[in-house]
């Protein structure tokens, strides 16, 4: 089997469980985002994959091979920090050259090295800058370079431009995923941002508080999301509970709604994203899919428009275009349209 | 931003230490320079005057190699002690807080013996008939007990006793303060326990470890007990020297001129490293 699988990982911190049974397989080549709330053990699922933690119980296979208890220096991923940790005492060129140093590569092997590494993160002719001397998108690149100077299996990243501005971050996100296509190799980021995961991976690893949610591509997290945790995480979305009544249908508060892979009975929660809500304007014949509603506000931020409605005591978010803005205004009666592939039925968290 | 003190109360506060100093410190100082130049009266004690005998006697071959082994006894005990203390430091920065607690508290109360406590301690540990070298013939290791004291390996066992927790504490800050994922970041970078200690951890806290070797060097220079408790005449500092002029021969100018170079000495050689240091920094 070929990729990274954790089977029945656990971590324990004394009373504390950190990451609970966890199972999960992370294809050969692809480029996961570890995506969750603060505390949610997603670092420290990263940290045992790199052997800083060591699990509680359960194991970690690489390519069919049991890594669980080989210590992290004989591991050889490549791993990137939080705060990057490059050695202050080392040129920009000694550190990229320290995992081949101390294997015993030759002086001009490793020159060669440093250089193709530079053109890699398009740092070209930095080899003797002090680190001290480096911005922070500038040591972003020789930490990343650092990291894949040994060729690893694994590309580990702990949040890594959690530090950049916001601007300098979107272009690394881009410039980090192009990078990875080109090398081919298994890459792990650890974000909390969902952006970051979106614009970045393959395959998003949704968690919160020790547990795994959902693995899937971003746009399946984005439309289908799994849970109330997961609808709620990704974006922002209106859970609306509701019972059973009939096939296909769903008695909500003020009306019918329709939904596919509905239950045969019992309560559920959909998630309606505010995007996919149609609004217009005065009322119409009550049928499914439709519920009737107030404007209580209109947020207008150009480029979009932000409704929020109240239907039979319950808020719903709505957000359309200025072209496709209906005529209403605050304390109007409005018609609500849901498609009926936009509700999704949500599991238990 | 910093603000420049400008008017006279902005130095007030400095006031009451700057006099401190001055009535404790420099004014002692400056009346032992003075009495370094008087001349000695015998049979009596000094009289003012402004004459170089008693550093013209110092330069003699005898206090000169005195003074060679003091200095290369302090810069001994203060490699010695910083090579034991900076390992056992960085452990003790890894473990619980209680633990770390525990291992301070019993350290300070080491550092609060007396010299003299430690000297006699040491002496009677290594002494032939209550020693530690009746546990080494237990063991098997020597056939038959034996004195390890006077000797020089005693007089260095005393004081790097005496320095080892002073240099624990000097280092325990900038070890706390290491940023772990250094060595983490080592590790996963193929480099062993050992090895991401002695390529990452020591290079990273260099220039601690050169002040701390420079504070243990001055603090070991002053010790002048435990070289009398613990060691041979042949293995007695300047400062025992000092001692017995100032206070045995009545010899004031005299000590006192030893005194004044055995602080130029020591001065000169922490310029030289905070020079060194400070070069080091701007590269």
């Amino acid at each position: 089997m070929s990729g990274l699988v954790f089977d029945s990982i656990v971590k324990k911190f004394g009373e504390f469980t950190a990451v609970h049974e966890t199972s999960l397989t992370i294809p050969q080549g692809k480029f996961v985002c570890l995506l969750g709330p603060s505390g949610c053990g997603k670092t420290t699922l990263l940290r045992m994959i790199a052997g800083l933690e060591a699990a509680t119980a359960g194991r970690i296979l690489l390519d069919g091979d049991d890594v669980t208890r080989i210590p992290t220096h004989k591991r050889d991923f490549g791993m990137v920090f939080q705060n990057l940790a490059l050695f202050p005492h080392l040129t920009v060129g000694e550190n990229i050259a320290y995992p081949l140093r101390i294997r015993g590569v030759s002086k001009a092997d490793c020159l060669a090295a440093v250089k193709r590494l530079l053109d890699l993160v398009q740092l070209p002719d930095m080899a003797g800058r002090p680190v001290s001397k480096l911005s922070g998108g500038q040591k972003q690149r020789v930490a990343i370079a650092r990291a894949l100077a040994l060729e690893p299996k694994l590309f580990l990243l702990d949040e890594p431009l959690s530090a950049l501005d916001a601007k300098l971050r979107e272009s690394m996100q881009i410039e980090l995923k192009q990078l990875q296509q080109k090398l081919g190799i298994t890459t792990i980021v650890v974000t909390h941002d969902q952006r970051e995961a979106m614009t970045m991976a393959d395959l998003v690893v949704v968690m919160s508080q020790g547990k795994v949610h959902q693995v899937a591509p971003p746009v399946e997290i984005y439309r289908k999301p799994k849970d109330a945790f997961v609808a709620d995480f990704i974006g922002s979305t209106n859970l609306i509970s509701g019972r059973i009544s009939g096939s296909g249908k769903l008695a909500v508060a003020g009306g019918t709604l329709l939904a596919d892979d509905l239950p045969a009975t019992g309560d559920v929660t959909v998630s309606v994203r505010p995007e996919n809500i149609r609004v217009t304007a005065g009322r119409g014949d009550s049928t499914p899919g439709c519920l009737a509603g107030e404007v209580s506000y209109i947020r207008d931020l150009g480029a979009s428009i932000e409704m929020y409605l109240s239907v039979a005591g319950q808020q719903i978010t709505a957000i359309t275009t200025p072209s496709d803005r209906p005529d209403i205004a605050a304390g109007d009666a409005v018609w609500l349209h849901f498609p009926k592939d936009a509700c999704v039925v949500l599991g238990d968290a | 931003m910093k603000i420049k003190p400008r008017t006279f109360s902005d130095y007030a506060t400095i006031g009451f230490p700057a006099g401190m100093l001055m009535v404790f410190f420099v004014i002692p100082f400056g009346i032992m320079i003075a009495v370094s130049f008087f001349q000695r009266v015998q049979g009596a004690f000094y009289e003012p005057a402004f004459v170089f005998d008693n550093y013209a006697r110092f330069l003699t071959s005898f206090f000169g190699g005195i003074l060679g082994f003091s200095i290369g006894l302090a810069a001994l005990v203060a490699v010695v002690s910083v090579l034991l203390a900076f390992p056992f430091t960085y452990i003790l920065t890894r473990m619980a807080r209680r633990t770390q607690v525990v291992w301070l508290v019993f350290l300070l109360s080491v550092l609060s013996l007396s010299e003299v406590l430690i000297g006699f301690g040491w002496s009677t540990l290594l002494s032939r008939t209550a020693g530690i070298s009746n546990l080494l013939v237990a063991v098997g290791i020597l056939d038959k007990p034996m004195s390890l004291s006077p000797s020089f390996g005693a007089v260095m066992t005393g004081m790097v006793y005496q320095t080892f927790p002073y240099t624990v504490l000097v280092l325990f800050p900038a070890l706390s303060r290491l940023d772990p994922s250094l060595v983490e970041v080592a590790r996963t970078l193929g480099s062993g326990p050992v090895r991401s200690f002695l390529n990452v951890v020591v290079p990273a806290l260099r220039n601690s470890i050169v002040s701390t070797l420079i504070m243990v060097f001055v603090f070991a220079l002053g010790c002048y007990l435990l070289p009398q408790l613990l060691g041979k005449p042949s293995h007695w500092t300047l400062s025992v020297l000092i001692t017995d002029q100032a206070i045995y021969q009545s010899n004031m100018p005299f000590a006192a001129a030893m005194a004044v170079f055995l602080v130029l000495v020591s001065l000169s050689l922490v310029a030289i490293s905070l020079l060194y240091g400070k070069k080091e920094n701007a590269a």
